[in-house]
This record gives structure tokens, sequence and C-alpha cells, in this order.
């Protein structure tokens, strides 16, 4: 994709997120891609609470704000009731945060894969309950203060790293799944190409640096999600046809001790905890090349 | 013309279903209300019914799945009772205070513990306040006709609001009787093709929900209290205009039994207990006890004007209450004495509270109470009697 082939339209404007906010960024991006064919749900989130108090209603696209733990479920019911109505050209398609999705939502979700009906459900990840304060939820990294995480010894206990959600959902055998950062939005806007065009349901996994819930200047979001990327801490790779590729390996890796220590939300690490952070995120790629270089088994 | 048909109360509703053109169907498995859905999805199988079947992981996203479906524009339907009715309860309230027009079908079951799959109206009662419409049935027949009431009582412009059909677990859910089927072309002039309030459509981009400031909020809860006020007169036009069609009706919001000039009139909801406060009123009557019956068929919107009106020349009224508002008395009770409040005299009112985790409610119980009631009045003021025996 180049970017001559964005589209002008803009079907989100006047938006009450915060300044450099990576939501509405991912948001904007994919709606450029998705036009304006394209139905949204909406569970409770950042998205739903900053965007759509009334009269402030951003959206030029139908959407509807929905309770946070049936996403999937609804997705699934207007793509059915859109199906049975003969509707084919409305892309349905659902924004719901790390906690609607990893957490309260993902056993909907997981059903929803299941039943194989069309839908893009695209997870914005901030890394926390960020719209109601800044509160821990599964895919929360190790080692990151919340206000439900505040002391250093509950970071010491808290040794896993974030859920790994992506994982989850291949495991469906989803037909399209892939993780993305706006701050590659070639990338993934490309990867919100291929998932309208998937016959059934698609999976983007977005990281979206939160400003006021990481603790950077709002003028660095683009440079964070960069070096999330690049010190591991978030992969950009795909899943097609079964098979799992990186889209984008940093050439040059960065330590994760400089991701950390340009955020207040870390602050309260020590040494040995940068060092099993560290330790987390190598185990993590060395388990993702490990399904990649997996060679197939051959019937003897 | 029609067919005759040996079935269950939930293969009823299946029918009634399948006869309303019902388009998506988005449904979780739970005694005693199962046997709906596995019919539906024969029906669907067989493609004797034309519509998607969305198999949820739980009775949250089942609901889920027909407000979704009822935003793209079609019919949607689900079934549920007792625990997974508690579990759906968010969707609940949703659906409603977004005026979604879907039905839903109890099949009314305990909820533990103690654990039990038997028949009582705890899970709905339970569920009042979540701005359903609830109609309670009393035989097979009544629950396929009121299924197709529902969707008319729903989709009326005037109510959007959804409806739940509830029928006792067991008692009626998995009773055999001989039901009345009308055909599809006769079904179809009774109810016409589903139109949508709420669309999700590129063509006219709207926000579906919002959030809302609270002069707004009120005005929107002011508008749903409104409605399901309305629905009552709704809701009686629809059972004249389906008696007339069909020649069955019931009565509308409430079903008077034997009450003119009753002393003793038992009020119920529901199959078990009507159906034997009805055999003991014939029986009591020609005792010479002068009893009757009220069943309330709407609990919401509660008809307190047609139970004041029955309830008002007799002088002992007892309502059959197969629940309880732990700390209070039945759910039904305080409704009854809500509505008779301020009658000069007041008929005095005793709360049986009974029929509950499946417990048989027999004509012989229901006479014996009446007499027991009558005996003890006017000597003793209406107490709450609990239908249980410690064990000796």
């Amino acid at each position: 994709m180049k970017i001559t082939e964005i589209a002008q339209e803009e079907y989100i404007t006047g938006s009450l997120s915060c300044a450099g906010c990576a939501e509405l960024l991912a948001v904007r991006l994919a709606l450029k891609v998705l036009g304006n064919r394209v139905v949204l749900i909406v569970p409770a989130g950042c998205m739903s609470t900053v965007n759509c108090y009334y009269p402030q209603l951003p959206f030029r696209v139908p959407m509807f704000v929905g309770p946070f733990a049936a996403t999937g479920a609804i997705l699934s019911g207007v793509s059915a009731g859109f199906r049975m109505r003969g509707i084919k050209d409305v892309h349905v398609v659902g924004l719901a945060g790390d906690g609607g999705t990893a957490d309260i939502g993902l056993a909907s979700l997981s059903q929803a894969i299941v039943g194989r009906r069309k839908f893009i459900y695209i997870c914005l990840d901030n890394e926390a309950y960020m719209n109601t304060g800044i509160q821990w939820s599964s895919t929360t990294p190790y080692g990151a203060i919340t206000t439900t995480t505040p002391l250093p010894e509950i970071v010491r206990e808290s040794e896993q790293n974030k859920k790994d959600l992506f994982s989850i959902v291949i495991a469906h055998r989803i037909p399209y799944a892939a993780t993305a950062c706006p701050s590659y939005p070639f990338d993934y806007m490309e990867k919100v190409k291929r998932a309208a065009a998937t016959d059934g349901p698609s999976f983007i996994h977005v990281l979206t640096p939160c400003q006021s819930g990481w603790g950077f200047p709002s003028s660095k979001t683009i440079a964070m999600g960069k070096m999330a990327v690049e010190s591991g801490m978030w992969h950009l790779c795909e899943y097609r046809d079964g098979k799992l590729s990186f889209s984008y390996v940093p050439k040059n890796k960065i330590p994760v001790a400089d991701y950390v220590k340009i955020q207040t939300r870390f602050r309260r690490m020590k040494p040995e905890h940068i060092d099993r952070l560290q330790k987390l995120v190598d185990e993590r790629l060395q388990a993702m090349q490990e399904m990649i270089s997996e060679p197939a088994e051959v019937a003897p | 013309m029609g067919e005759k048909k040996f079935i269950t109360g939930d293969e009823a509703v299946a029918y009634a279903v399948k006869l309303a053109r019902v388009k998506v169907v988005s449904a979780y498995p739970i005694t005693p209300q199962t046997p709906i859905v596995e019919r539906i999805a024969k029906f669907i199988a067989d493609g004797e019914l034309e519509a998607d079947y969305i198999r949820v992981e739980s009775e949250h996203s089942a609901m889920a799945g027909c407000l979704g479906a009822c935003m793209a524009g079609v019919r949607s339907f689900t079934a549920s009772a007792s625990h997974g009715l508690a579990y759906m309860h968010e969707m609940l309230s949703y659906v409603a205070g977004g005026r979604f027009p879907i039905v839903l079908a109890v099949a009314n079951r305990s909820i533990g513990p103690p654990w039990s799959i038997w028949g009582e109206q705890q899970d709905s009662i339970q569920q009042r306040d979540t701005g359903f419409i609830q109609l309670y049935v009393e035989s097979a027949q009544e629950a396929f006709d009121t299924v197709l009431q529902a969707f008319k009582i729903a989709e009326n412009p005037e109510v959007f609001t959804p409806v739940m059909v509830c029928l006792d677990g067991f008692h009626v859910s998995h009773t055999e009787e001989l039901v009345e089927i009308p055909d599809q072309a006769e079904i179809d002039r009774f109810l016409p093709p589903f139109t949508p309030n709420a669309l999700l459509n590129p063509d006219e981009p709207m926000s579906l929900t919002m959030g809302a400031s609270d002069r707004l909020y009120t005005k929107w809860r002011y508008e749903q209290f409104q409605a399901i006020q309305a629905a009552a007169k709704v809701i009686e036009a629809v059972d004249k205009e389906y008696g007339k069609l069909f020649v069955r009706s019931y009565g509308g919001l409430v079903d008077a039994y034997r009450c003119k000039g009753a002393d003793v009139i038992v009020v119920t909801m529901g199959g078990l207990a009507t159906g034997a406060a009805k055999e003991a009123a014939d029986a009591l009557r020609k005792a010479g006890i002068k009893a009757g019956v009220l069943k309330v068929r709407a609990f919401r919107p509660f008809p307190a004007e047609a139970v004041r009106k029955h309830l008002a020349s007799a002088k002992q009224v007892i309502v059959i209450d197969r629940d309880c508002s732990y700390g209070y008395e039945g759910a039904l009770c305080s409704e009854v004495k809500a509505a008779l409040c301020g009658l000069q005299p007041c008929p005095q009112v005793t709360n049986f509270i009974g029929g509950i985790g499946g417990a048989d409610i027999t004509p012989v119980d229901v006479q014996v109470l009446v007499k027991k009631v009558i005996k003890t009045a006017p000597h003793k003021p209406g107490g709450i009697v609990f239908q249980y025996q410690e064990e000796k």
C-alpha cells in the first residue's frame, strides 16, 4: 500500500479522545480502509465512553455501544441477520479493548470464531482498563503499575507477562488473524484489507500505546509503538491459511530496558524485574519462532 | 386449515417460532427449555424453517446474538430458564432499555442451591424489573398462541419492548397436550413481516446507543415506562384479534374464572397453580363455597385495574406464589395487595408460597387452603402460608 492510496475520507471526526491516542488512530485508519459500508459494535471501553456521549457522536458510520462481554455474540448476530437479508457488502466490525476482549469478552469472541460467520474483530490493546482509570487487565505487561497493581510487591508477584491473546485466537484455526500497531500504518492497513477480504471471521490485535496510562508525552505515541516492536514487547505477525509468519522483523533489536525506562508505568521496576521481563520477552520470541519454523509433519 | 398435534409446551413454542418465520435463533441449552431449541434446530435442519441458528457459549451471548440480529433487521428468538436466565440478566436490561422487540421463552425453573431442575417461577420473577413484558401461560396451547401474540405485541410501534413468555417447567414445558396449529397462511395474516425500529444501516448511519445526560437518560426511561404502560392495551387488543382469527383468546391481561359473586378468589400465574385452583373452585362451588380463580397472565405490565375490579367484591383473596421475595413475601402477593390498596372494604389477603422446587400443588391442596382461610377469618389477619411440613 502506498501513501497516495490512503482514502481522504474521514469516518470519525470530533472525537474527545486524549491527544496522542493510538486507539483513535487505529480506528481512523481502519475506517479509511473499510470505507462507509461498515457497521461497528463497540463495547464499553475508551472508544465508546469517550466517543459516544450524546450529542458528541464522532462516528459517521452506524455504530452500537454494546454490553462489555457480548461483542463476539453481537457480531455473530448482526452477521447472521445480514446473511438472512442477503446483505453482502457491509463489513461487520467489532472495536473492543483489551479488557473487553482478553478478559470479559473472551468466551463470546471464542464462540463467535467457532461459529465462522463473517466479521472483523479489532482488539485495541492499550494494556489496561484505561477508560476506568488504569486498572490491571490480563494484557498488562509484567512490571507495569496500574491502580490495582500499585505496589512493587505486587509487581514481583505477577510473574507472567501479558496474556497471549493472539495464540488463543489462532488456536481456533481462524481464517485470518494478525497483530499490528498504528506506528506501522501500512502494515496495519494492509492487514485490515486482508481481514475485510476474508470469508469468515478475522481478528486483528492492535497494540495502541496510551500516553495517559503508560506515562509518556503525547507527542511520542508513534515512537512508543515502534519501540515496543523493536524491543520485542510486541510483534507484527500474521496468521493465514493455518500458517503463522512475521510481517516485520526489527533489524536492530533494542533492550527491553530502553523501552521500560521511558514510561512511568514501569517506574517501580528494579533491575532484577527488568531482567525478568527481558527473559519473558526472549522466551516469547523463541516460542513464536518455533511455531513458525516448525516443519509440517509428513506421514511415513 | 391447520392441524392438531399431540405435543409438549416446549414443542408448541418451537412450532410458534417456526410459524412466526423467525430468521435468527441464538440459543444455549438448559433444562427445561432445551426441547424448544432442539426442535427449532430440527426445523432448520429439515428445511422447514429458513433461519440462521447461532450456537452460543452462554445465555448472555444467546440474547446478544438476538440483539445483533434485531439490529440487522430480522426477527429473532431465544429461550432460557433458571440459572441461564440469571446469566442473561444484563442482556435483558440491555435489549429492553434499547427497545429491541425480541421474544424470549422461559420454561420456569428453580434456582440453586440447593440444585433443582424442577419448576417454580423464581427465575422470571427475579427478572421483573429488567423492562421486559412478562406473560405467563397455562397450557401448551396457550404457550403456542402466546408466543405468536408476543411477536405482535413486541413489534407494535407503540410498544417496541421485548416479551418474555413464561411456561411452567415440566408441568407445561414437558406435558403433552393436543395443540391446534393453524397453517402458515393463516398465521401470516395475523403476524406481518418484521419491521425493525432501529437498524444498523450504512445508508442511514446512526448511533443506536449512546451515553446520555441525566435529562436525556430520564426522557429515555420515561418513554420506556410509557411504552410498557401502553402495552397493556396492545396485549388485550392482540389477544382479541387472535381470538377472532383462531377462536382462542385468553382474556388479555387476566383470566377471571368463576370470579363473579365469589367470596374467595385464588390468584395464580402459570399452569400448575391455575389448573389446580380452577379444579378446586369447581369442587368448592359444588360444596356451596363461592370460590373463583383470577389468573394473572401479564405480570408486566401489571394489570392493577383488572385485578382490583375482579377482586373488589371478594371477602378473601389467596395469592399463590411459586416464588418468594426473601425478607417479605411472594412477589405476586405484593402486587395484588398494592392493587387492592384503598378499597373499602378491602378483601383480606393470604399468601400461599408453594409449588417451588417442583413441588406439586393439587386441587385438594387448594381446597384445604381455602377452607382453612375461611375458617380462621376474620379473626386472624391474612398471613403467609408456606407449603412446608417439618419432617418428624
